[in-house]
């Protein structure tokens, strides 16, 4: 080796000299330098999950969606098809005894909001398959902010993200048939009695006729804290005003028959529903959305929202807010239920990947003639 | 001539080292995460606002009591890529966070800090904004990253091979 100080370590005159970096003992030490730093990035690297190749994360699951409905970009993920609305929220005052949320205080606060049915086809037609989700935003007077996304069934079917991310493929619709494969769905049941249970305890009830007179359910379990601090296991439903009436079998030819019957309904005055909470007992689950919690529970009406009007989606209206279930006020805290963690990340990627891309026209577009 | 940073020097920098090495694991860690995304964002919303707030003061302090000189023989190249680092360093440690609290604000999401206390927006609500500043905000945090892998790189050599008690301007622990 070319060195002019093979064995005395260079003076400081030298110190930055290449040749006084090449000594063995210098370059022993730039070697423990390098596997150092490298060592970091490689936790880095195993923290962001580059390592571990085939873990399912947010990214994996919108994946999922579109390798499963196709790419519609712009639209939603999943609720792709939906259309905009805007009212208020009157409260009673009845929800300050379990929370101290603002917006449990008597008095009135406006909300916007998206009704939508869930699936990641924009331009689905509206029908009996299809399960339909209210979303909400509450504009507190203070500046916090609440939203919710509702469906109306009464469990969900899946307790957790990986269960989600199998059923999406266990259900997916056979190109040819345009219906899930049986067989594969039978196979997703016999190992997954939780779902096959859910799925009993929703087909209990028929749905209803449309938007307006359907009572849609949080699902998920939350936690209410009042002004003592006094943490309450809950869940919520905003149940119609407007009286039930069962789904048609009769197939429609409307593509957008509930949506535009809905438009029709609103046409003739606002519809109302009341937000009823349910409080849970301890031994009622909050990590498992796909068990019910018994009928007698205690259900505190805590006020009365009123959709006034709808609007197609369009830029800086509901279209570009993120319904992520995890954006709550003080007073309301999550559960340990593992879906909402799971939403919340993965509305994030759908969110962010929808805002970057050219957009459509939304299949529904009320006072058009959709 | 000074040989050492100040005392508020080696605070600030130690304690930011902490919480911006912290700040980057959460951040990679919470965009792959199903399960844990929620407690680490909610960790990351205040860390961000704090690094912020502590960036402003460290840039004020250095302005106000410069750094010790680095040594006289140290070669230009050498002088050059420590400066250019050190700015490149509290760039990003206050783009960061102000690229963070942007994109939050275009997405329409109410910046919240811990319980009802919040920030107000410092955009408009623009889903095309929150599309470009959403993957900017990542492509920093990576520089940073980077950057800060660099300047632990540089500061260990210095340590350990040049030692010409640069590393000790900072490491040291007298007042």
């Amino acid at each position: 080796m070319p060195d002019a100080h093979p064995q005395a370590p260079p003076g400081p005159e030298h110190r930055y000299d290449l040749a006084a970096l090449l000594i063995p003992a210098n370059l022993r030490r730039l070697g423990l330098i390098g596997v150092l730093v490298l060592a970091i990035a490689a936790l880095f690297a195993w923290t962001g999950g580059w390592l571990s190749s085939g873990r399912l994360d947010q990214t994996a699951m919108i994946n999922r969606f579109e390798e499963v409905n196709g790419k519609h970009p712009g639209f939603r993920r999943n609720h792709a098809k939906g259309v905009c609305f805007s009212g208020w929220f009157d409260s009673n005052g009845a929800g300050v005894r379990l929370s101290k949320a603002s917006v449990f205080r008597p008095g009135r606060v406006p909300i916007f909001g998206r009704f939508a049915l869930a699936g990641g086809m924009p331009a689905m037609p509206d029908g009996p398959a299809a399960v339909r989700s209210m979303a909400v935003n509450f504009s507190l007077p203070d500046g916090e902010v609440w939203r919710t996304g509702m469906n109306d069934i009464p469990v969900f079917v899946v307790r957790d993200a990986q269960e989600f991310y199998d059923q999406l493929l266990a259900t997916r619709p056979d190109p040819n048939t345009g219906k899930p494969d049986p067989a594969r769905v039978a196979a997703f049941l016999a190992t997954h009695p939780e779902t096959a249970h859910a799925i009993s305890v929703i087909k209990e009830h028929p749905f209803s006729s449309g938007f307006s007179n359907a009572t849609y359910n949080s699902l998920d379990a939350f936690r209410f804290i009042d002004a003592a601090g006094k943490s309450t296991p809950v869940r919520w439903s905003m149940t119609s005003v407007d009286a039930f009436a069962p789904e048609s079998t009769e197939p429609s030819h409307d593509p957008n028959a509930l949506f535009d019957a809905l438009a029709a309904r609103l046409g003739g005055g606002p519809a109302q529903w009341r937000l009823l909470v349910t409080v849970g007992q301890p031994q009622d689950p909050t990590n498992d959305a796909t068990i019910p919690w018994p009928a007698e529970r205690e259900h505190v009406d805590v006020g009365t929202l009123t959709v006034q009007a709808l609007q197609a989606e369009a830029p800086g209206n509901c279209r570009d807010i993120n319904f992520d279930p995890l954006v709550l006020p003080s007073g309301i805290e999550p559960s340990d239920d593992p879906l909402l963690s799971a939403r919340s990340a993965a509305y994030s990627v759908s969110f962010t990947r929808r805002a970057g891309e050219p957009k459509t026209p939304s299949a529904v577009q009320p006072g058009k003639g959709s | 001539m000074q040989h050492t940073f100040s005392g508020l020097s080696r605070v600030l920098h130690w304690s930011m080292a902490a919480l911006i090495l912290a700040m980057l694991f959460i951040g990679v860690a919470m965009v792959s995460s199903l399960s844990d995304y929620h407690w680490l964002v909610s960790i990351h919303r205040p860390l961000g606002v704090l690094i912020l707030l502590l960036a402003a003061i460290r840039i004020a302090n250095r302005l106000r009591s410069p750094a010790p000189p680095l040594p006289q023989d140290m070669p230009p190249t050498l002088r050059y890529a420590a400066h250019g680092s050190h700015w490149l360093l509290y760039g990003l440690m206050l783009a960061l966070p102000l690229v963070g609290w942007g994109m939050l604000s275009a997405a329409g999401y109410p910046i919240v800090l811990f319980g009802s206390l919040h920030l107000p927006p410092i955009l408009p609500h623009s889903d095309s904004l929150h599309a470009l500043l959403r993957p900017l905000h990542t492509a920093l945090a990576l520089a940073l990253f980077a950057t800060f892998l660099a300047h632990l790189g540089a500061a260990l050599t210095h340590a350990l091979v040049f030692r010409d008690g640069v590393f000790q301007s900072m490491a040291s622990w007298r007042r």
